[in-house]
């Protein structure tokens, strides 16, 4: 199923592009981003302690993108990642189920979930696994509301709640758990993030931990953060969940990615958003 | 019949005589272009959003011709000036005979 390189793990990346280096020069640093004049967002912060050596600064997205896509996430009214925050809003108040309830049956509103992004994806005790903010809704819909079929993981509705439940979190400081039961989770999301995937044998790392600001054809390589998801994008013209994004990333280093809400996926993502720990919640961001 | 079709539009509340105001309008539609195919190999219809106008105090401020090129979800700015208390009504032209309207309300002191 998936094409895993022979050399595995840390040293394989470290050696494979020894030459390259991160190249900020092109790169406007310092600016900041306040949305609707009243969202303080951090693009700039301290790496968590278990990055220390391999980030000196952890750098939002936003950073990398051009003036005109920066400025379209600083008002909502600009942001086309809105639109489907509306229709997020919509359907948290639509009754789904056999049970007759809908989101807003017990969480009054949206903004009440406010403290979930920051924090996930994060260990769930009942179900004895890292659930994702997508896991969480299904299990949402299926054991409280009595979907027999819950949202797809990446499904268009699916997409519009998870941006919903980001956009009341815009502004608060990415905090997931790496430690404790999340432990086993989170090396093995390590473990993916440092192997060479595909004919062009590259992991996540070797483009966005040593070459962040690089050009990569014709585009700037980011720190690969996942605070602004799910992320509008210029080119799809929707909102793109991180699982998407994962997949189109393997898939263009001529792999064959894990599937969307696979372990495997759950797990990478876990690992990504700790690298994270420390900026602020986006989504829905602006990207290309 | 484009679904989930809602027109917005940002105009400031207050402004002087003879300020040019910034009016920044967005509809949400598929704007389907007629030249794609679908997974069957048929021909998707085209059904975009033809034309827009905006009209201050029943005076023309701007009048579009939209053609398939544009992206989903049109987004137009202008500037208008504006010298009296007045509306701003705005009209998007739907290839499915729907037409859709908005209006805002701006104060001159």
């Amino acid at each position: 199923m998936t094409r895993k390189a022979l050399l595995g793990g840390v040293s394989a990346a470290v050696f494979a592009v020894a030459a390259a280096g991160v190249g900020l020069a092109d790169i406007r640093t310092g600016d900041s981003l306040v949305i609707n004049g009243e969202i303080q967002i951090v693009t700039e912060a301290e790496p968590p302690a278990h990055l220390e050596g391999a980030l000196s600064t952890l750098y939002s997205g936003w950073v990398f993108r051009t003036d005109e896509t920066r400025a379209m996430q600083a008002d909502d009214f600009d942001n086309p990642g809105m639109l489907y925050v509306e229709q997020g809003i919509d359907a948290f108040n639509t009754v789904m189920g056999s049970e007759g309830n809908s989101c807003a049956s017990c969480h009054e509103n949206p903004e009440s979930l406010a403290n979930v992004r920051p924090s996930y994806p994060q260990w769930d005790e009942a179900h004895g696994t890292v659930q994702t903010v997508e896991m969480q809704v299904q299990e949402c819909q299926t054991e409280r509301m009595g979907m027999e079929q819950p949202y797809g993981y990446d499904s268009q509705q699916m997409r519009n709640m998870v941006a919903l439940i980001a956009s009341v979190a815009r502004g608060q400081t990415v905090d997931v758990a790496i430690d404790g039961p999340a432990a086993e989770a989170w090396e093995l999301g390590r473990e993916i993030y440092y192997t060479q995937y595909g004919q062009m044998e590259l992991s996540c790392a070797q483009c966005h931990e040593q070459n962040y600001g690089n050009l990569i054809r014709a585009d700037h390589l980011s720190q690969g953060q996942i605070n602004g998801f799910p992320t509008y994008r210029l080119k799809n013209a929707n909102i793109v969940s991180v699982h998407n994004r994962f997949r189109g990333c393997i898939r263009d280093t001529r792999g064959e990615p894990f599937s969307v809400g696979s372990p495997e996926f759950v797990a990478l993502e876990l690992y990504v958003a700790s690298r994270g720990n420390g900026l602020t919640v986006e989504g829905p961001a602006v990207r290309n | 019949m484009a679904e989930n079709v809602v027109p917005r539009v940002r105009v400031p509340r207050d402004a002087s005589a003879g300020e040019a105001v910034s009016v920044r309008t967005l509809i949400s539609h598929p704007m389907e272009s007629g030249q794609r195919r679908g997974s069957d190999g048929n021909t998707i219809p085209r059904s975009i959003i033809n034309r827009f106008t905006c009209e201050f105090n029943g005076e023309l401020v701007i009048d579009v011709t939209i053609e398939p090129a544009v992206s989903t979800n049109p987004y137009f700015q202008f500037d208008a000036t504006v010298n009296e208390t007045g509306t701003f009504a705005f009209t998007w032209y739907d290839d499915d005979g729907s037409v859709y309207t908005e209006s805002a309300d701006i104060t001159v002191a």
